[in-house]
């Protein structure tokens, strides 16, 4: 075994396995791509499709109800407003008022069935989408929301 | 006064790291000795000085100084002693100012242990190390100053996040940065060997203590990490693929290559400008993770308020980092001469094959993190995505198969040539295991994936694969008892903790699988006295009573667990409420098995017309997730047990002889 050997196994070696690595990553992002969506974009593009995405906005003040382990409540960014529905323990952080991320689907009355709600650590934080959403819609002062 | 101690020694560490980095650059180029002794002292000085401010920032917290705005911001006096002292990296500034004290004691421990180290190397490496203090002790003190003081201070502070309020992550940052951080050293011996222009056996003995102990720690950080967010968030989760964990997970899988292929650089001379190539990487990854936590240009779930001005300094300090330790390394790497050649059937071969893999799983995660702010800057901010664990699980497991399949294989092969039919006749005993372990699986737990069997057996071959080569290198059952008790007290302790953390992999493979595959959830609402059904459980909730701890009130579910057999367990999960931050946090009620792990939560109640008051209450049974836990504390366990070895002592081994490229000193590991 010569040196230019090892070099020229090393080199197939490893270019097999970038290219089996790239078919693995372009099979599987095809399918597990998630969008961020704000209330006013699903009203302006007209998402019909089944596939996940999240869901991002205020907690509508006084938009939260149960019904017995299904949560309803309504996420704005004052353009457009969506209700949303929630079989699951809500994470600590969710309030009225408060940004929040929601990740489902959107049935065909236009209700967000929420699989997941996102919690963040930290009540002062705000998502960065929920923030630019709320920035296009002219809601946002001095780094925060206004009611 | 004290902060302004804090201040005062912080600037002053600056400067000394300033005045590190050319000193002994110049003197070692010069090979004046006392120009390169300067650099120990230096390096020794600015731990010091850095341990002082950190110091001072504690005394803030400890005795609740708010006119510290930092403590103001992160700390209440109601709060407990311990949260106290957590709270001072439970934050940007401290946490940024706890980041350079680890790589200044990783500094001062080169100038301290390294006498045997070649001078001109030694000087090298501290000014390499001390760029990097320059240019982050810049960004603390120019974006983050964590001694900014208030007028007038305020009564009192508003508090820690509660969620942070928590043994876990007390010492999960900690644990974290020296793993991260601890990559820094790797990266200073590269780029100081690029300068030196040379590397040799001696340089992957130097280095891989380093790697070593930085590896150990990260493994244990990450875990306790997951160990939290497994227990505080109350999510029944441990692992969700978001950025900022796989900020930390990319460093490790770089890493746990680097320690592996510097394995190859000591004992065989060989793969040399790879792993210098791995060094660069490993810390950039370490670099990078420090970017996305603190800019906050991902969401991330476990995102904390950040500010995006610090983000690009950070990523400044990464890119001038990173390009110009690769430039070097395009620059000089042709002058490193290759070293012993093997065949691809080898031990080289297949720690060669452990790096592709682990390389070709970091940059599928890497891809995975980084594409939504690929696609966005594509796009224009038009499109926003985030990619979530189906992507992860669907690129990282198939890689990892190979991987672990090969783990149980590479240690019997000789170094240089390999047989790898003598290596498939002894893992004839780690086949039976596996196939065993698959089969028991199919019977134990019939309607689950039809890959967790699989899973199972994986683990299996590892674990036995593992205790196959230990057995051989003491030729356990082949030789009389006392032979083999020979063999074991002179095995080195490297090779047993090579065992070790492949057998605590072997573990977490199988609490990985089993927390995947067969996992029960249920949701649902009680009253009081109400039961509910999962699996063989029946959940009855008891009693709910109010009460307050130390700065939170809390509400207490009492839930009585029956089994089948009419076994009964109480479970008391809590809901807390923190007055001072406003916030709420859950407190899961777990009870921990050999098998599995009882999970419960319970959530807000409400009044319904008909009801009366009903709680959301979320039961989890988390099968092996204990084993997960295990898996990584064995893993960590092999890392010491390896760490501990008298060869990778610095300072003890060999003082006066010069180690001679490609001969190892210690006696070669049986074949």
């Amino acid at each position: 075994m010569k040196r230019k050997h090892q070099r020229l196994l090393l080199v197939l070696g490893s270019l097999g396995l970038v290219g089996a690595g790239a078919a693995l990553v372009l099979t599987a992002v095809e399918d597990s791509l998630v969008f961020f969506y704000t209330p006013a974009d699903l009203a302006e593009r007209n998402i019909t499709d089944d596939r996940l995405f999240r869901l991002g906005g205020l907690v509508e003040e006084g938009s939260v109800q149960q019904s017995g382990s299904t949560i309803l409540f309504r996420v704005t960014d004052f353009t457009g407003t969506v209700p949303v529905s929630f079989n699951g323990v809500l994470p600590d952080l969710f309030r009225e008022g408060q940004g929040v991320v929601a990740e489902g689907t959107l049935g065909t009355d236009g209700t967000f069935t929420a699989k997941q709600v996102l919690a963040k650590h930290d009540e002062t934080y705000m998502p960065k989408e929920v923030a630019e959403a709320l920035k296009n819609s002219g809601r946002w002062q001095n780094g925060a929301a206004t009611q | 006064m004290i902060a302004e101690i804090g201040q005062f020694a912080l600037l002053l560490a600056l400067i000394i790291a300033a005045a590190q980095v050319v000193v002994p650059m110049v003197g070692a180029a010069r090979t004046d000795a006392t120009l390169m002794a300067f650099g120990s002292r230096m390096a020794v000085a600015q731990a010091a000085l850095l341990a002082a401010a950190f110091a001072a920032l504690t005394y803030g917290f400890v005795v609740s100084d708010f006119s510290v705005s930092v403590v103001f911001q992160n700390s209440h006096s109601l709060k407990p002693m311990l949260y106290k002292v957590s709270g001072v990296w439970g934050n940007h500034e401290g946490s940024m100012l706890m980041w350079v004290l680890i790589l200044a004691i990783f500094g001062a421990a080169v100038a301290v242990f390294g006498r045997n180290l070649p001078p001109t190397l030694k000087a090298r490496v501290l000014s390499v190390q001390a760029m990097i203090g320059v240019a982050f002790l810049a960004f603390i003190v120019f974006t983050s100053n964590p001694f900014m003081r208030l007028d007038p201070a305020p009564f009192d502070g508003t508090g820690l996040n509660p969620l942070l309020q928590d043994p876990g992550l007390a010492f999960h940052p900690p644990l974290l940065y020296l793993g991260y951080v601890g990559f820094s050293m790797a990266f200073s011996f590269a780029v100081a060997a690029l300068i030196e222009g040379r590397v040799d056996a001696a340089w992957g003995r130097w280095v891989r203590p380093w790697t070593l102990a930085a590896w150990v720690f990260l493994t244990g950080g990450i875990a306790l990490g997951s160990w939290w967010a497994y227990y505080e968030l109350g999510w029944g989760g441990w692992w969700f693929w978001d950025p900022v964990e796989n900020a930390s997970f990319m460093p490790w899988l770089f890493g746990t290559a680097l320690l592996h292929s510097s394995i190859v650089v000591e004992k065989r001379d060989s793969l040399k400008s790879w792993t210098i190539l791995l060094a660069i990487l490993t810390f950039s990854m370490s670099l990078l993770g420090t970017f996305l936590v603190r800019s906050g240009v991902l969401t991330s779930v476990h995102a904390f308020a950040s500010d995006p001005a610090r983000g690009i300094f950070i990523l400044i300090i990464l890119l001038v980092t990173v390009g110009g330790a690769l430039s070097l390394f395009a620059w000089r790497a042709p002058t490193i001469r290759g070293g012993g050649l093997f065949a691809p059937v080898s031990r080289e071969g297949a720690l060669v094959l452990n790096n592709l893999l682990l390389t070709l799983a970091c940059a599928t995660v890497l891809l995975g993190t980084l594409y939504p702010l690929i696609l966005e800057a594509a796009s224009g901010g038009a499109s926003r995505v985030s990619v979530g664990p189906p992507y992860f699980n669907a690129t990282f497991a198939p890689i990892m198969v190979p991987l672990v399949a090969a783990i149980a294989i590479g240690p019997l092969l000789a170094w240089k040539r390999g047989n790898l039919k003598a290596a498939t006749v002894k893992l004839r005993i780690a086949g039976v295991a596996a196939g065993g372990a698959i089969v028991i699986t199919f019977i134990a737990v019939p309607g689950g994936p039809i890959l967790a069997p699989f899973a199972m057996g994986l683990a299996a071959w590892l674990a036995a694969g593992a205790m196959v080569e230990w057995g051989s290198r003491i030729k356990l059952f082949s030789a009389p008892v006392a032979e083999s008790w020979r063999r074991l007290t002179g095995l080195p302790r490297a090779a047993s903790g090579m065992t070790v953390a492949h057998l605590g992999l072997a573990i977490m493979i199988a609490g990985i699988t089993g927390a995947s595959a067969w996992r029960t959830e249920l949701i649902t609402t009680l009253a009081i006295g109400e039961s509910a059904q999962a699996q063989n459980y029946s959940l009855t909730l008891q009693a709910v009573e109010n009460g307050r701890g130390p700065n939170y009130n809390f509400e207490r579910g009492t839930f009585l667990l029956t089994d089948r057999d009419g076994d009964t367990l109480l479970m008391y999960p809590e809901r807390r409420f923190f007055p001072v931050a406003g916030q709420t946090t859950t407190e899961a009620a777990i009870k921990t098995t050999l098998l599995a792990d009882l999970y419960a939560v319970i959530g807000e109640s409400r009044s319904a017309q008909d009801a009366g008051q009903k709680w959301t209450v979320r039961f989890f049974i988390n099968p092996m997730v204990p084993w997960l836990w295990l898996g990584a504390f064995v893993m960590v366990g092999g890392g010491l047990l390896s760490l501990s070895d008298r060869r990778h002592r610095v300072g003890a081994p060999r003082r006066k002889q010069r180690p001679v490229p490609g001969v190892s000193g210690a006696p070669a590991p049986a074949e």
